[in-house]
């Protein structure tokens, strides 16, 4: 077999084995310790019991929801960085969770939700995220070529602009509503919604689906988008797709868990200097590890000032904030 | 089978509404190699980007084997035209992963792996090329002569029948500007294909190619085309690069050659009622 496609098959393995290892974690760690040993048991023949509650209706579905936004924001980061050929790029620099931020919290506010159900939420997400993705795009072909430093201020001020709007929504917005925008703005992986859940996670699987079929794509597009264009490839249909799969990547994640930062920057740099530039590992390895890396993430968020939860976000942010002033001096990009 | 590979028919084309080249007309033969010649800034780089299909033209016609290239699927047409810029970019591949990159145009659709005749297509140009000693290093540890090799044998493996270059020689030692001059002057007899080249050095151009295109900056058009016995001529050359300089013939191949002097030479050589140039 082939060196290449089995040191793929490795890595593939690992990133399942420590998905299954962390999810265990994850179960076996709270407010209320499960001892791992009795986890498997407690599923299988003690249905009922306290424990077999918090397992199935709390950790679980948290577990099921850091993988889709995990492997999501994971994902989307990829293909921002494919697309932008730059490393510094992800929803987060670039804004694009600021917009969808803004997205949901005009639905809070104006109780959309209410007479569209609860798919107003990934739906307003999904329109926010697009909205910035396609304004950033248009501003940096605007400003000559796309310059890293330009794209990147452009992202960074439509994140200061969107969180002054959402600032501006909650100083003007009923107490109700404003309780509710604290605690989404807060970015929290319990999400007891069961649509929400699925909704985020097809939306995740299908965003793998779609990346996997541009993988060569992405490929090309590291040449160059003209030489792309020379080896074949429609770099204008192939930007469309993925720019409509990485906002609904995003805007998906912003509506059930909030802004968590930087796990579009840190999971694919990482894979990267694992296994390297080629996006058809890259795509499914940035997925896997974005899942192995929230769940980690949001375990220590879990257990460190337990019985209190410190927001997901919070722990993303600074890891992220560190790695992206190390790959900033690594690649010498300047702002 | 046609000799002509190429043919542009009063090719107009430029950026959004800038006209940067007018009426360009040109052939060129299977086994055959045309220079782009011309100033800084006189279009040629335009010219090759839009026959290579990344700019589409604004009037006439680029006929690659009397197809309208615009006709041409794009995936039909990377099997047939190959380009290499001036700078190519890879990210953070290895060589080989580069010139796989060339392998593109034959995947099939759902493809997901390449097969063993893309391996073996790859190995075989990196040896044509001198560089599959270079196969596992990344693309950006290579030297730029490297680069230049090697890109090459990625638009090979795309098995075009067209070959576009853009100053492949660009910023390399003389070593090296003849190094790749003579093997695309090799490939293009034995692989059979037509290669259209921009060069900047007029006396590589005329030892190498079979025509040249002259492209003047003013008039944005072609100012003469033909041999290089017909093309580098002291008036041609003065007209459109408005330089004094000397033409003679090569040594050993008898093609012509470009001399240039000094301006302290030249105007103490005018003072004495001597034109040297």
């Amino acid at each position: 077999m082939d060196k290449k496609i089995r040191q793929w098959l490795i890595v593939l393995i690992l990133l399942f084995m420590s998905l299954i290892l962390v999810s265990f974690l994850a179960l076996a760690f709270g407010s209320s310790q499960i001892p791992i040993t009795e986890i498997i048991d407690i599923l299988l023949n003690q249905k009922g019991t306290a424990s077999y509650h918090i397992l199935m209706g709390i950790r679980l579905p948290r577990i099921i929801i850091a993988i889709a936004v995990g492997g999501s924001l994971g994902l989307a980061g990829t293909l921002l960085q494919g697309m932008f050929r730059n490393p510094l790029v992800e929803p987060y620099t670039l804004g694009i969770s600021g917009g969808a931020s803004l997205g949901v919290c005009l639905t809070i506010i104006f109780g959309l939700h209410a007479r569209i159900g609860v798919v107003a939420y990934p739906l307003s997400g999904f329109l926010g995220a697009g909205l910035v993705i396609f304004a950033v795009y248009v501003l940096s072909l605007e400003s000559g070529a796309l310059k890293p430093h330009s794209m990147l201020l452009t992202g960074v001020m439509i994140s200061f602009v969107s969180s002054s709007l959402v600032m501006l929504l909650m100083a003007v917005s009923k107490s109700d509503d404003l309780h509710n925008i604290v605690f989404w703005i807060m970015g929290s992986l319990d999400e007891p919604d069961l649509t929400l859940i699925t909704i985020v996670s097809i939306g995740a699987i299908l965003g793998l689906v779609i990346s996997l079929f541009h993988c060569h794509s992405l490929n090309a597009m590291a040449l160059g988008e003209e030489q792309a264009t020379f080896l074949g490839v429609d770099t204008t249909r192939t930007k469309k797709i993925l720019f409509i799969t990485a906002s609904m990547l995003t805007g998906l994640s912003v509506s059930v868990a909030g802004i968590i930062m930087f796990v579009g920057l840190i999971v694919p740099h990482f894979m990267r200097l694992v296994i390297g530039a080629d996006y058809r590992i890259l795509v499914i390895s940035s997925f896997l590890g974005g899942a192995v890396f929230l769940i980690l993430c949001d375990l220590f968020a879990r257990i460190i000032i337990s019985p209190l939860e410190l927001p997901v976000g919070v722990i993303t942010g600074i890891i992220g904030g560190i790695v992206f002033i190390y790959v900033l001096g690594k690649h010498q990009v300047s702002l | 089978m046609s000799k002509t590979i190429l043919e542009l028919n009063s090719l107009c084309t430029g950026y959004n509404q800038a006209k940067i080249l007018d009426n360009i007309s040109f052939k060129a033969n299977r086994g055959g190699m045309v220079s782009i010649l011309g100033p800084n800034g006189s279009g040629k780089t335009t010219l090759l980007k839009t026959i290579a299909g990344a700019i589409n033209p604004m009037g006439g016609q680029i006929l690659l084997q009397n197809q309208n290239t615009q006709d041409i699927p794009l995936k039909d047409r990377s099997r047939k035209i190959a380009v290499v810029m001036q700078f190519e970019q890879a990210a953070h591949m290895t060589v080989e992963e580069y010139v796989m990159m060339g392998r593109l145009p034959f995947f099939k659709p759902f493809q997901f792996f390449e097969t063993q005749k893309d391996h073996d297509m790859v190995d075989k140009y990196l040896e044509l090329t001198d560089t599959l000693g270079l196969k596992d290093l990344s693309f950006n540890q290579i030297s730029g002569g490297e680069r230049q090799l090697v890109s090459i044998a990625r638009a090979l493996v795309q098995e075009p029948m067209l070959l576009l270059l853009d100053e492949p020689t660009a910023h390399l030692d003389i070593g090296h500007q003849k190094q790749i001059l003579d093997l695309i002057h090799t490939l293009k007899e034995r692989l059979n294909i037509s290669v259209v080249i921009v060069l900047h050095d007029l006396n590589l151009a005329s030892e190498y190619s079979d025509t040249l295109v002259m492209i003047d900056a003013e008039s944005r058009t072609v100012f003469a085309q033909g041999t290089p016995e017909a093309v580098m001529t002291k008036e041609i050359i003065q007209q459109v690069y408005h330089t004094d300089v000397l033409v003679m013939k090569h040594p050993i191949t008898a093609r012509p050659a470009v001399f240039t002097a000094r301006q302290k030479t030249t105007q103490e050589a005018k003072s004495y009622g001597k034109n040297i140039l």
